[in-house]
């Protein structure tokens, strides 16, 4: 009870004192809706919402879990030959600081206008970084008498990755994830600005702001929060599913 | 049979660099079946190296290793020896069952007969009742406990000891000396224990191989006969002047 209540009643604070600030101030719409305007438009809009919420949704899933597959592997190859983790971690840190989401438009030119594959593309790039580096970390990090006792063992090198190094980088591989999983979705959201397939939410968030209609524009971003919350406590949850020693 | 034979071997590190270190230098040990030999000494008089030599970790840069009339790489493949160090090295995503079943599923065998196996070890070692817990939910004495049960998992017929109870308190140290003294009677297990207790290592040994440091050499090798090995033992005559004679081979 401690860890949930100091920050909901912050939560709720904010939004009252944020509704006060819009109705007692006088703040135009356009630049700021007060949250009862806001959740008007979300309850009026949630058949819409919804529905881009779960195109977005999907779009975040097959990106993440395409990116985190792909990043996984390449730290398992990584961490097994020297020489290609030496030169993939300054690479990968530069890479990963790009702007990867300004792909977007020129991989839209490469697909139909009807095809999700470039905003799953984006996503799956923009989630390979974190995790890649982080897995590698993990995997890089194996004590010494974990190192010797194996070697008593006479145990190979696929052996030790698979009994040694991956449990072992567990903790690091869900520390890229959580950063991923949030990532995610806002690589599928914010790909869609720039055209390609208008069905999520990027698309009804522009439309609404292009016809005005702001609150209605906040409804579907407020969507677009929920949506990064929801991915980002699944991961929290397989998390713990996956390390049940961490709980004990 | 002997159990261990170590025939004039020389251990130099960082070969022909300016930091080379010679850590052994011509020593000559042999462990008979089913004794118990300390080896002791002051810090970086190379006795965790010997260990290692014999465990296969690392090679010799002269001389010839065997263990169990093998040479001491093809012993280590053939898993012949059990390996506990200082910190109990377990696996903290495994139950304390998996982590001794883990050198038993390293040799490919099946998982009935591998927990079968894994929960007499647990047994012997006193902690039958703790089969399910992650290793984070124990003391560092049952820790060590667990990681004594997981080297003689595969029951070999040599344990080899980096000072496995260096960490824990006088305690818990002598009912573990008595609980791996009761054990390795029972399983007639030779022992290679590295230890910088002197009270220790006249305890459980039945010689005391004494070293010095720069470069590591074999300076003694005490015969310790105790009456017996338990609280009676420890207050025997004969426990106090082999204590007397290590710590003056000790000094030199």
């Amino acid at each position: 009870m401690r860890r949930v209540v100091p920050p909901i009643v912050a939560g709720v604070l904010a939004l009252v004192l944020w509704e006060l600030t819009v109705t007692l101030g006088r703040v135009a719409p356009f630049i700021l809706p007060a949250p009862t305007a806001i959740w008007r438009e979300l309850v009026a809009q949630r058949g819409n919402v919804w529905d881009a919420a779960l195109a977005s949704g999907a779009n975040a899933l097959v990106g993440l879990i395409a990116g985190s597959v792909a990043a996984i592997l390449a730290a398992l190859a990584a961490s097994r030959f020297r020489t290609l983790g030496e030169v993939s971690i300054p690479f990968a840190a530069v890479v990963g600081a790009l702007p990867i989401i300004a792909l977007a438009p020129i991989l839209n030119n490469m697909f139909e206008s009807t095809s999700s594959v470039p905003r799953r593309i984006v996503t799956a790039i923009v989630v390979f970084f974190p995790v890649f580096l982080n897995t590698l970390r993990g995997l890089r990090e194996v004590s010494p008498v974990h190192q010797e006792l194996m070697h008593s063992y006479a145990a190979g090198g696929w052996t030790f990755a698979r009994k040694v190094r991956l449990p072992g980088a567990l903790p690091h591989l869900f520390t890229g994830l959580r950063q991923a999983s949030s990532l995610a979705v806002i690589a599928a959201v914010v790909a869609e600005y720039f055209g390609g397939l208008q069905d999520g939410l990027g698309a009804r968030i522009t439309s609404a702001a292009a016809f005005t209609a702001y609150p209605r524009a906040w409804a579907f971003v407020a969507g677009a929060c929920l949506l990064g919350l929801t991915f980002y406590l699944v991961t929290l949850l397989l998390e713990r599913l996956a390390m049940p020693w961490k709980l004990a | 049979m002997t159990a261990v034979v170590v025939d004039n071997v020389t251990k130099v590190f960082n070969q022909g660099r300016s930091d080379e270190v010679t850590a052994l230098a011509e020593v000559d040990l042999t462990v008979d079946d089913g004794e118990f030999v300390s080896l002791i000494g002051p810090s970086g008089c190379g006795k965790s190296t010997l260990l290692r030599l014999i465990a296969d970790l690392i090679e010799p840069s002269t001389g010839t290793v065997t263990v169990a009339d093998r040479p001491a790489a093809q012993a280590r493949r053939e898993q012949e020896y059990g390996i506990a160090f200082q910190q109990s090295g377990l696996f903290e995503w495994r139950t304390v069952r998996r982590n001794v079943e883990l050198p038993l599923e390293l040799r490919g065998i099946g998982r009935a007969e591998r927990k079968a196996k894994a929960e007499q070890m647990l047994e012997l070692v006193g902690l039958a009742d703790f089969a399910g817990h992650y290793p984070g939910q124990l003391s560092g004495g049952m820790q060590q406990r667990v990681a004594i049960a997981r080297a003689l998992a595969v029951q070999p017929p040599l344990l080899l000891m980096d000072e496995p109870f260096g960490a824990l308190d006088e305690m818990t140290r002598e009912r573990l000396q008595s609980e791996l003294l009761a054990i390795c009677a029972k399983t007639r297990t030779s022992t290679v224990f590295v230890t910088h207790s002197i009270s220790e290592a006249v305890f459980l040994s039945d010689r005391v191989v004494v070293m010095s440091a720069r470069p590591g050499r074999i300076t003694a090798s005490i015969e310790v006969r105790l009456p017996s090995r338990d609280e009676a033992g420890r207050q025997s005559p004969v426990y106090f002047d082999k204590i007397t004679e290590v710590r003056k081979a000790l000094r030199g």
